[in-house]
């Protein structure tokens, strides 16, 4: 007895568990994959016990279940199996074998960046001539708005195909498009970011008689930081989304996009899964990256929070 | 002398010039063509100059006029066959100079201190409109000018040509993709969304381990879903309403169970001194409060989901539909007609997204971000 927990204690502990931020977050983890595995089974319960019959081999209910978790084919492949081709198809072959999927990682990855640089350029460029110049913000801003309810993706297919006519293949194109989806955030919020301070301080900044740049560089521009890293996540994940988007209508060879094509055309069930499981790693990569740059910048300006 | 006056003067004595310089081919100028070219090249120039002496308000309309005559002049002297395609300096002079007169009229507008709401309110509209109609003369004039092959970059005339022609073909692709993919996955993903939304927020320990899952799921490329989908739901537009479904889950659920937090404790508080049970709260309190942020989502969500269902359809459609209509005409190298579908796409994306704001405007007419607006 002397040396049991008391109750109390234990029952804290498990209320400071059950209300932190991990607990809830494993467990939902956890419950999803139990749900996949049902769902695995469920869905491709037919079509298994289907071969089975039509091969008439006798079998068990184990057997079926074995089979169900480890078919070629699956309708929804169990996580295991995901798991297993991802790290086979890392593993067995050199990075530069078009059959690793770091390979084809790589090459949307390439774009991914790239058009990402562009876009952040370009939308940061024309955030700063429209805080600048009021016919800019009164004609381009309404229009920069509406572009976005045109679902962009639509053009992928042209600009491949134009560049593609005028000699501009591989890398480029897949960038451009990255770039045209992920300038808009940038310019949004960097608007917003650079008119953040107020009036005040605005006000302040002439009365020292700054000029216009150095009251961007001194005052708008530090301002805008918090603004342009939560528009620069946002950006990153779209311009992702850009380039495997842009590797679909041409049928290219290499990339995310063209494995999930080349899986869709074979059944690969297997290998379109772990395809989009690489992108998500590749997103919450890229994300995460940003968000560390966004601690490390905003902590050296004083902020941190 | 000021810029803009030193830059009107430049356009009509330019436009002056380009009478003795060559339109097109053929060393053909104004004096080999119509008359009524020289009688209306002379009145713009004089327009010009004349906007050059006044003053701003004058110098508008004067310059509205000189700029809408030079445009359609270059429009109407594109259809000669000796111009188009083989645009010589004199007509390059005409662009120029109306594109001066652009920049005058939308400079003067943004410019144009009024105190009535009546005239504030058309310079809203008509500056960003004036921008968008020179983009698509820059668009016409430059493609036709130098004759860039269709093949390439189409003219506007020509994609409203093709628009017009193939109303049909458009129509049956817009009820495929829009009403029958679009909207029911838009539906359901944002019913599904709320619901879970307000599932969410009455079970405190399912958010917490929610909401950072649909955060994450947020940022992934979830049109990748799109062949799994078409595998599962087969070609018809299932499967794309499938895709628009899971893409629209998961902005309304992170908006709604953001917009749920919304009311202040002192509302809250208030509500329960009256005796409120939590359904009646959430009805008259959280609900409305919550309003703007899901207004937000169906936003995000109305282009998210024409996407989504474009997308989904390169994968595999029966043989209608604008993804679709898009891959095969890409591979018919008919671009026209991809042009034509995504003006559809734009048209359809603008006026959904334009009903959501109306509905927004009408439901949250007390939020701040709306006062003084009416």
């Amino acid at each position: 007895m002397s040396n049991a927990v008391p109750r109390s204690a234990i029952k804290t502990t498990v209320a400071r568990w059950w209300s932190g931020r991990a607990t809830p977050l494993v467990v939902m983890i956890a419950g999803l994959t139990v749900i996949w595995y049902i769902a695995a089974l469920a869905l491709n319960w037919t079509s298994v016990r289907d071969a089975f019959e039509r091969e008439e081999t006798p079998y068990t209910v184990t057997e079926l279940v074995v089979e169900t978790l480890s078919a070629e084919r699956p309708i929804l492949p169990a996580p295991h199996q995901i798991a297993a081709e991802l790290a086979s198809s890392i593993i067995s072959y050199a990075p530069s074998s078009n059959r690793s999927l770091l390979f084809h990682s790589w090459v949307t990855l390439s774009a991914t960046l790239v058009g990402f640089l562009m876009g952040a350029l370009l939308g940061i460029a024309l955030a700063i001539l429209i805080v600048h110049i009021r016919t800019l913000q009164k004609s381009l801003l309404p229009w920069i708005i509406s572009s976005q309810t045109i679902p962009i993706l639509a053009i992928a297919p042209i600009i491949i195909v134009v560049l593609g006519s005028m000699g501009v293949r591989g890398l480029l194109p897949k960038s451009i498009i990255s770039a045209y989806l992920c300038f808009f955030p940038i310019t949004i919020g960097m608007v917003k970011g650079l008119n953040s301070p107020d009036p005040i301080e605005r006000d302040l900044m002439r009365t020292w008689s700054a000029s216009k740049t150095q009251t961007f560089c001194k005052l708008r521009w530090p301002a805008s930081m918090p603004f342009l890293f939560a528009s620069l996540k946002v950006a990153i994940a779209a311009s992702l989304v850009g380039a495997i988007v842009g590797e679909l209508p041409t049928g290219a060879q290499a990339g995310l996009g063209a494995r999930l094509l080349a899986g869709s055309y074979y059944g690969q069930t297997i290998q379109i899964w772990a395809a989009l499981t690489a992108a998500a790693i590749l997103a919450a990569m890229l994300v995460g990256l940003i968000g560390g740059c966004e601690r490390l910048v905003l902590r050296r300006m004083g902020g941190g929070r | 002398m000021t810029a803009r006056r030193i830059l009107l003067s430049a356009a009509a004595l330019g436009l002056i010039a380009s009478m003795f310089l060559p339109l097109g081919g053929g060393g053909l100028t104004v004096f080999a063509s119509d008359p009524t070219v020289i009688a209306a090249l002379v009145i713009c120039a004089g327009l010009l100059a004349a906007a050059a002496l006044f003053g701003e308000r004058a110098a508008l309309a004067l310059a509205a006029l000189a700029g809408a005559g030079l445009a359609s002049m270059a429009i109407g002297l594109l259809r000669q066959s000796d111009v188009a395609g083989q645009a010589g300096p004199g007509f390059w002079i005409i662009v120029v100079a109306a594109w001066i007169a652009w920049n005058e009229v939308v400079t003067n507008l943004t410019h144009l201190e009024s105190r009535r709401r009546a005239v504030q309110r058309l310079t809203g509209v008509a500056v960003p409109f004036l921008f968008g109609a020179f983009l698509f003369f820059l668009w016409e004039v430059l493609v036709r000018g130098f004759g860039v092959p269709p093949v390439l970059m189409p003219a506007p005339s020509a994609i409203a040509a093709r628009f017009l022609g193939s109303l049909p073909t458009l129509g049956a692709d817009f009820v495929q993709t829009f009403f029958k993919s679009v909207l029911s996955g838009y539906l359901i993903g944002g019913a599904l969304g709320f619901f879970a939304a307000i599932v969410a927020d009455r079970i405190p320990f399912l958010r917490r381990g929610l909401l950072p899952l649909a955060n994450f799921v947020a940022a992934l490329p979830i049109v990748g879903i799109a062949p799994i989908m078409v595998m599962w739901f087969g070609f018809d537009w299932q499967s794309k309403a499938a895709v628009v479904v899971i893409m629209t889950f998961f902005p309304m659920l992170v908006n709604t169970v953001a917009g749920l937090a919304a009311a202040n404790r002192n509302e809250l508080d208030l509500m329960r001194s009256y005796g409120a049970s939590y359904g009646q709260i959430l009805r008259k309190l959280r609900l409305p409060a919550a309003m703007p942020f899901i207004f937000n989502a169906l936003k995000i969500n109305s282009s998210l989901a024409l996407i989504g269902a474009i997308v989904a359809e390169f994968f595999g459609t029966p043989v209608v539909g604008m993804g679709f209509r898009i891959s095969i005409e890409v591979a018919r190298m008919s671009l026209d007609m991809v042009w034509a579908e995504i003006a559809l796409a734009a048209i359809s994306g603008t006026v959904f997204y334009g009903v959501i704001a109306l509905a927004e405007r009408a439901t949250t007419f007390w939020h701040p971000s709306f006062r003084g607006q009416i």
